[in-house]
């Protein structure tokens, strides 16, 4: 038994390199998408200390109506300009109806009302279009088809077209975003945010304005997630549950981390890949579902503050 | 959507001349539940002149720089700024009135640098959208370029060219302070409250301080609103002292006036009852 745990499963790895490989990228991939949920949480929960649990329902929100407009007739691109367009919306709604009046209060009445957010966007999303799961318009919006196959180790490895775009579009988004935080006026301020409120408010930055972009980012980075997680499966309610393999991500990056929301997802994802694989025979597969969410709680033990978060000292 | 990250314009209110009321507080009484934080306290602050605001432990006056500062709401009494007087208003409307001011517990930017942070400061004064914002580029860059300038003036006014690039949660306390200051400074405000600026420093960063403080309001000609502790600095430094006790104002007037006040000095060193 012992033998099959500890050694066997390193022995079929040397054996057979190229499967490892690609069950390396597929888990890196699925790696990615958890990383670009996790992201979505860690951008609202530093700039507002919310924890968003619509972020999933976000994700699905943002592809249905991009698929929605597209279904109506409107061309894929402009269908996603609008789609861009609801999140903004979306954004503007939250701070008004939600945040704002809803400031200083305890951060579960904030908790409480994301719920509320996610049942309120479920309804809202079936009434306007429809509870069918739908197809992502992956061809029209001019994301490659088929796969590319490498030679590794003398055997091969299949890489879906569709995963290497999801991959580098998350790559440019996640850049793109630490370019703007670091560099402009409005990135500046949202740091500024999130390290100290009442610093911010005195030196003229209006939390109002933050919250809103903040959750339009957040909505950028939803509409990417669903596109990239449509491509693969469908669009359908049922996306919104990956917003719960976020939380092991979390747990393990830190909430309060960028980069540890992206080391997070791909380390959650590239594990229970490699589990699946090679430790899943042993205890009757399945082992997918759950791994992350034992990683996650190991981690709890030993580091509850995440790989990157800060460490919190409260004086007793 | 670049309408709503437009900064607000200055407001319209007349230029105050040196010697003019710049804020006149009258009557404001503050209380949380049913603690009272301030009680009927009336004063004003003239423009060019630097206004301590002292008074034992709990007397109010972090409470006092919160109201003026749009960070509380008095229930009672009204707040003039440049003789117009204010209705509820936000943190962020008193700072593009030309408010500015430090806290009492360095309150930085932590993961920020110091460059970062004084840069911060400047956010009111830009003014170009988001769209160009996000590709910076255009008016966008134009502007970073111009006011990195104004904020490398202040770091050279301040000294603190060495620690430019440091994250200021690795300085040592007396140079968050001085970080502070210039991030209050970056506002080019022309009130500037300063809670404590030389709390918990040695005697000769407390002399830096004060050339600063004192520099500011010549070479900017800022008004200076100033809570401060020892009693020294308050004295040498201050034109005009307001001295609160238990949320109400028991002396206003020159150091030397305020020095053989008898409540002040009751206050200070406790009186039989």
């Amino acid at each position: 038994m012992l033998y099959k745990i500890l050694i066997d499963p390193f022995v079929q790895m040397g054996a057979a390199p190229d499967l490892l490989v690609q069950a390396i990228w597929d888990g890196f991939v699925g790696g990615v998408l958890y990383a670009l949920i996790a992201l979505g949480f860690v951008l609202i929960y530093k700039a507002s200390g919310v924890f968003n649990f619509a972020q999933g329902i976000m994700v699905v929100f943002a592809a249905l109506a991009l698929v929605g407009f597209h279904q109506m007739g409107v061309p894929a691109w402009i269908a996603l300009f609008l789609a861009l367009a609801v999140m903004l919306l979306l954004a503007i709604s939250v701070e008004r109806l939600v945040l704002r009046p809803l400031v200083n209060q305890p951060d579960i009445i904030l908790l409480m009302a994301t719920i509320g957010i996610t049942y309120f966007l479920i309804g809202f999303g079936q009434l306007v279009f429809g509870g069918e799961p739908k197809r992502m318009i992956t061809s029209e919006l001019g994301i490659p088809k088929g796969a590319q196959d490498f030679d590794v180790f003398g055997g091969f490895v299949s890489l879906q077209n569709i995963d290497i775009t999801a991959a580098v579009m998350a790559g440019i988004m996640v850049a793109a975003l630490a370019w703007f935080f670091s560099k402009t006026r409005i990135g500046r301020a949202l740091r500024a945010v999130a390290d100290d409120h009442q610093a911010a408010l005195s030196v003229g930055i209006s939390l109002n304005q933050i919250w809103v972009i903040v959750w339009f980012a957040a909505g950028i980075v939803a509409l990417a997630t669903g596109i990239m997680w449509g491509a693969r499966s469908d669009v359908s309610f049922a996306l919104e549950i990956i917003a719960l393999k976020a939380l092991p991500v979390l747990i393990l990056g830190g909430f309060t981390s960028i980069p540890g929301a992206i080391v997070g997802g791909l380390i959650i994802g590239i594990g229970e890949k490699i589990g699946e694989f090679y430790w899943g025979p042993l205890l009757g597969g399945g082992i997918e579902s759950w791994l992350a969410y034992m990683i996650a709680l190991v981690f709890l033990l030993f580091r509850p503050q995440g790989l990157f978060g800060d460490k919190i000292i409260e004086r007793i | 959507m670049t309408a709503f990250v437009e900064s607000r314009p200055m407001s319209a209110a007349r230029p105050i001349e040196k010697g003019e009321t710049l804020l006149s507080v009258d009557g404001v009484s503050l209380s949380f539940g049913g603690v009272r934080a301030l009680t009927n306290v009336s004063f004003d602050i003239k423009k060019g002149e630097v206004r301590a605001i002292i008074g034992p432990n709990g007397a109010g006056k972090t409470s006092m720089l919160n109201v003026i500062n749009g960070f509380y709401h008095p229930q009672q009494g009204t707040i003039a700024y440049k003789g117009q007087v204010r209705r509820r208003q936000k943190p962020y409307e008193a700072a593009s009135q030309g408010i500015g001011r430090t806290f009492q517990n360095v309150a930085l930017f932590k993961g920020m640098s110091t460059l970062d942070n004084i840069m911060a400061g400047r956010t009111l004064k830009m003014g170009v959208g988001l769209f160009w914002q996000l590709f910076r580029y255009g008016p966008a860059l134009n502007e970073e370029i111009e006011h990195r300038k104004k904020v490398e003036e202040i770091i050279d006014f301040l000294e603190i060219q060495h620690i430019r690039k440091t994250p200021v949660g690795k300085l040592p306390y007396g140079l968050k302070k001085r970080v502070e200051l210039g991030r209050a400074l970056a506002m080019e405000p022309e009130l500037l409250l300063l809670d404590e600026p030389m709390a918990g420093m040695n005697l000769e960063e407390k002399e830096d301080m004060s050339r600063f403080i004192l520099d500011v309001r010549e070479q900017f000609g800022t008004t200076i609103a100033l809570i401060e502790h020892d009693i020294g600095v308050v004295m040498d430094l201050s034109d005009r002292i307001v001295v609160l006790e238990y949320g109400r104002k028991i002396a206003d007037g020159s150091a030397e006036e305020v020095q053989n006040n008898q409540a002040v000095i009751d206050a200070y060193l406790g009186v039989a009852h």
